[in-house]
C-alpha cells in the first residue's frame, strides 16, 4: 500500500477495513491526488513545497496524529537541515516579527486547524495586508483544509485498524 | 441589503466571497479543466471561481467530492448528509449546514431532525442511530479530533458495519474540509 494516509494510519492489509477501503479505492486514490496536490504541487505559487512540509507536520502535532506527525517530519527533513529555519513545524513557534508574511500565514494555519468557527472576513484580510496575493491565499486556505481532512481520516483508520 | 446570516437555517442563503473570483471568459486551459465538473453538478458557482486560483487541487477535490456524497452502496445518502451537518455544525460553516440540511430534508422528507439540531446540538432528540453518527461526526470534527476505541464501538452498536464506518469518516471530514474553504473565503448572506 503505497498511499501515505494509509500507511500513515498503519491500515490492516486484510479484513473488514481493508475491504472497505477497496470498495472506495477510488476516493483513496483521489485522497493521495489530492496530497501530492497540496504537498507537492507543481505550480506551488509562493507557498515553496517545504514550507508546505513544515506547515502539515505542524497540523498534524496541533491534532496529536502520530502517523502523519512522523509522515511530515521526514518530508520536511528530506528538504535539507535549513528547510524550516523558525521550526515553524513545531506549534507554537513563530517566524520573526519581520516575517510578515510568514506571521500571517501561520496565524491562519493556527486559527483554521484549532478554531475554524472563528474565521472572519477579517482573516483573509490580515493575509491581504502581510502582501499575500489572492492566490496564494486560496492555495494556502487549500493547504489547511485538506490536511485537516487528512488528519481526521486518519485518526479513525488507525484507531479501527488496530481492532483488527 | 444584504446581511450576514451567522444563525443555522435550512434557507440556504448566497454566499458572498472575500477573494474576487477568476473571470470565466480568462480562464486558463487549466482552470477551465478543473471546472468541467462542479460539486453536487450544480453550476458553476462564485465559490468553484474562487477555488480555480488553484485549478490544480480543484480538479481532484471536485471528483473526490461527488464520489464521497454519492457514489453507490454503504452508507445511505441521507446518512452521509448528517456527517456533512456534524461537521458543519461544530465548524458553524452556516452556508454548508444550510445547504446539506436542505438535502437530508429532501431526501427523508422528515425536517424535525436537523431542527434538533440546530436548536441543540448534540443533546438533538432524535433516534439511537441518527444521534450515534451525529455524535462521532461532532467529536471527529473537533480540534484535536476525538475518536476512540469507544466511539467506533458507538457506531457498531448503533449497527453501523465497517463499511458503513468509513463512509461516514469521509463525509464527515470531507466538511471538515470543505467547511475551511467556505467559512474562510467568504460568508453567507440573506438578501443579496
Amino acid at each position: 500500500m503505497s498511499h501515505v494516509l494509509e500507511t500513515a494510519a498503519g491500515v490492516p492489509s486484510s479484513g473488514p477495513l481493508a475491504e472497505a477501503l477497496t470498495m472506495r479505492g477510488k476516493l483513496m486514490e483521489l485522497t493521495q491526488a489530492s496530497y501530492e496536490a497540496a504537498l507537492l504541487p507543481n505550480d506551488a505559487g509562493n507557498l515553496p513545497a517545504s514550507l508546505r512540509a513544515a506547515l502539515a507536520c505542524r497540523m498534524a502535532r496541533i491534532c496529536q496524529q502520530a502517523g502523519l506527525t512522523q509522515h511530515y517530519a521526514d518530508l520536511l527533513a528530506g528538504y535539507g537541515d535549513d528547510a524550516d529555519p523558525y521550526q515553524l513545524a513545531l506549534p507554537g513557534q513563530m517566524p520573526p516579527a519581520d516575517e510578515q508574511r510568514l506571521v500571517a500565514m501561520v496565524d491562519y494555519v493556527d486559527l483554521v486547524t484549532e478554531r475554524p468557527r472563528d474565521a472572519s472576513e477579517a482573516t483573509i484580510g490580515s493575509l491581504r495586508a502581510a502582501g499575500i496575493d489572492e492566490a496564494d491565499i486560496v492555495r494556502l486556505a487549500g493547504l489547511v483544509a485538506f490536511v485537516n481532512y487528512q488528519l481526521r481520516v486518519a485518526a479513525v483508520l488507525s484507531v479501527m485498524g488496530k481492532s483488527q | 441589503m444584504s446581511r450576514v446570516i451567522h444563525k443555522f437555517t435550512t434557507r440556504v442563503p448566497t454566499w458572498r466571497p472575500h477573494i474576487t473570483p477568476i473571470d470565466f471568459d480568462q480562464a486558463t486551459p487549466a482552470q477551465r479543466e478543473a471546472l468541467k465538473e462542479t460539486p453536487s453538478n450544480t453550476k458553476i458557482s462564485d465559490y468553484v471561481l474562487v477555488l480555480a486560483h488553484d485549478p490544480e487541487p480543484l480538479r481532484i477535490r471536485t471528483s473526490l467530492f461527488n464520489g464521497i456524497m454519492y457514489d453507490k452502496g454503504g452508507l445511505s445518502r441521507e446518512e452521509r448528509e448528517l456527517g456533512a451537518v456534524a461537521a458543519s455544525v461544530v465548524n458553524r460553516c452556516i452556508y454548508c449546514a444550510a445547504v446539506h440540511a436542505q438535502r437530508y430534508n429532501n431526501l427523508t422528507r422528515d425536517e424535525r431532525v436537523m431542527q434538533e439540531i440546530f436548536f441543540n446540538g448534540e443533546k438533538a432528540d432524535i433516534d439511537a442511530r441518527q444521534r450515534a453518527i451525529l455524535k462521532f461526526g461532532m467529536r471527529l470534527s473537533e480540534c484535536p479530533p476525538q475518536v476512540t476505541e469507544d466511539d467506533i464501538a458507538s457506531l457498531r452498536e448503533a449497527g453501523l458495519d465497517d463499511q458503513e464506518i468509513l463512509d461516514l469518516t469521509l463525509s464527515t471530514t470531507l466538511f471538515g474540509w470543505a467547511n475551511r474553504l467556505m467559512h474562510t473565503l467568504g460568508e453567507p448572506v440573506s438578501g443579496a
